[in-house]
């Protein structure tokens, strides 16, 4: 019966169980689900991670490859995030070009390791103005049940704190670059950003970590990143109703 | 032609000298200035213009219908290039801060499209575009809950906020943060960052921000008063 009503009625069956301040699956509105992370498990990659929130599963691999520096920018490595939502993980992406939930999602990746310095470019130069570093972080979501920024970003932290790059020499006199791959040295991951994602439900309350279904039904979305001294590196609130200030 | 030329400069507004409190840039606002979209209007701050389209409620395709709401689509175009990764995110936001204003209810099954184009950048793009739009969105006459406004401010290194920044300030500051809000309760509906900053600071912001707002709302109320007792 209880189905029935859901099937029919999902705002009110939902609001149901907030009123008793808590949620479906018998968590409490300021609870996460179960995080489970496992570190280094693609060996073809240089770094890797598998990050499950609850149901949701993202995996990102980082691989890192030779590139001359931005022009503008010589001491500079790059950094490229991509986040893949394949329709395996979920039936409301198609297959074909990034959608608009990939795109953005990658957008947010990006602004996130901008923002919070998480890696200093400068680290990843090998030879001013001849040759750097870029990482190339594919992030794919394997499973989709909502708070997929969250998932991520933590992903990525992990991946990045697990990248082990070899050494890197330039040879004087042929000009090649020479690469010692059994001396290896993991990167200096200066802060720790964490993300932390709210549904907004009937403009007043705030819910931890939606699930896909609650994230379907609230009236909008709050994604705020910290990194661990406080400071906020991004305050993500895409439209949907109103919150005052405090 | 003359007529429309007149028709043109009279609809069009620019703020009045401000209280030396605000520190926003000169702003000025054109509506109906394009004869094909139901609404149009182009919003100018400082050297930052946007102009802004509105088709609807119209046609909408049955892949994307949505069975009791209209379908609210952005597009924003750049000044040059591509329309990119950046783009579409911008895109997301602009549309989800519609979304919480228009009454999309009325218009079931219909879509709504605002086209943006970036006519010159000088920095605070982004609140240019949540400004032009909801001029345009007015001038169409898409049914609203509230108008909403776009606030830049800019935090630099030593704390001191610069709202409205042009590209330089925003270049050289320690962060960047773009806020919209609403008319009705001054609510903080889109917040975009970039930067870190620390929590008091954001709070300094916001009431920043929405102080800042009046001034925008009041530009705005008289933008239309004057359009519409001349028609």
């Amino acid at each position: 019966m209880a189905a029935g009503f859901k099937t029919v009625e999902p705002l009110e069956y939902y609001r149901r169980f907030l009123k008793e301040n808590c949620r479906p699956d018998g968590r409490e509105l300021g609870e996460f689900r179960t995080t489970t992370v496992n570190i280094g498990s693609i060996s073809t990659a240089d770094g890797s991670a598998l990050v499950k929130l609850g149901n949701t599963t993202v995996i990102c691999g980082i691989k890192a490859e030779f590139a001359a520096p931005p022009t503008d920018a010589p001491d500079k490595g790059y950094v490229v995030p991509n986040v893949d939502l394949p329709p395996l993980c979920s039936s409301r992406f198609r297959s074909g070009p990034p959608g608009e939930e990939a795109q953005v999602a990658s957008q947010f990746i990006a602004d996130v390791i901008e923002n919070s310095q998480i890696i200093q470019k400068e680290d990843l130069c090998i030879s001013p103005g001849k040759l750097s570093w870029v990482l190339y972080c594919d992030i794919i979501c394997l499973d989709y049940d909502g708070n997929i920024l969250d998932a991520c970003t933590f992903a990525l932290l992990a991946a990045l704190k697990n990248v082990q790059l070899p050494e890197v020499t330039i040879n004087e006199e042929t000009g090649l670059a020479e690469v010692n791959l059994k001396k290896k040295s993991y990167l200096n991951i200066r802060t720790h950003p964490v993300a932390t994602s709210f549904a907004v439900f009937d403009d007043t309350l705030l819910i931890v970590d939606p699930t896909g279904e609650e994230e379907h039904l609230a009236t909008g979305t709050l994604t705020v990143v910290m990194d661990e001294e406080g400071k906020l590196c991004c305050l993500h609130k895409p439209g949907g109703s109103g919150l005052t200030g405090a | 032609m003359q007529a429309d030329a007149k028709i043109r400069t009279e609809s069009a507004t620019e703020s009045g000298p401000r209280g030396p409190s605000c520190s926003l840039r000169h702003f000025a606002c054109e509506q109906n200035l394009l004869s094909r979209p139901d609404g149009s209007a182009s919003f100018l701050q400082g050297d930052t213009s946007v102009l802004a389209g509105v088709y609807g409620p119209a046609e909408v395709k049955v892949s994307k219908e949505i069975f009791n709401k209209a379908t609210l689509e952005v597009i924003l175009r750049p000044k040059i290039g591509l329309p990119g990764v950046a783009e579409k995110s911008r895109e997301r936001l602009i549309r989800n801060t519609c979304e919480a204003v228009v009454l999309g209810t009325l218009h079931p099954r219909t879509s709504i499209t605002v086209v943006l184009q970036v006519v010159s950048d000088a920095g605070s793009l982004l609140a240019c575009c949540l400004n032009a739009a909801c001029m345009a969105l007015v001038d169409a006459g898409v049914p609203m809950r509230a108008l909403f406004c776009g606030v830049t401010c800019a935090l630099n290194a030593d704390g001191t906020l610069v709202l409205d920044p042009t590209a330089k300030q925003e270049k050289e500051a320690r962060a960047v943060l773009t806020l919209a809000l609403d008319s009705v309760e001054r609510k903080l509906l889109m917040s975009t960052t970039k930067g870190l900053y620390s929590d008091a600071e954001l709070q300094q912001c916001l009431a920043a921000a929405q102080a800042a707002s009046q001034h925008v709302f009041r530009f705005y109320r008289e933008s239309l008063q004057r359009r519409y007792s001349k028609s």
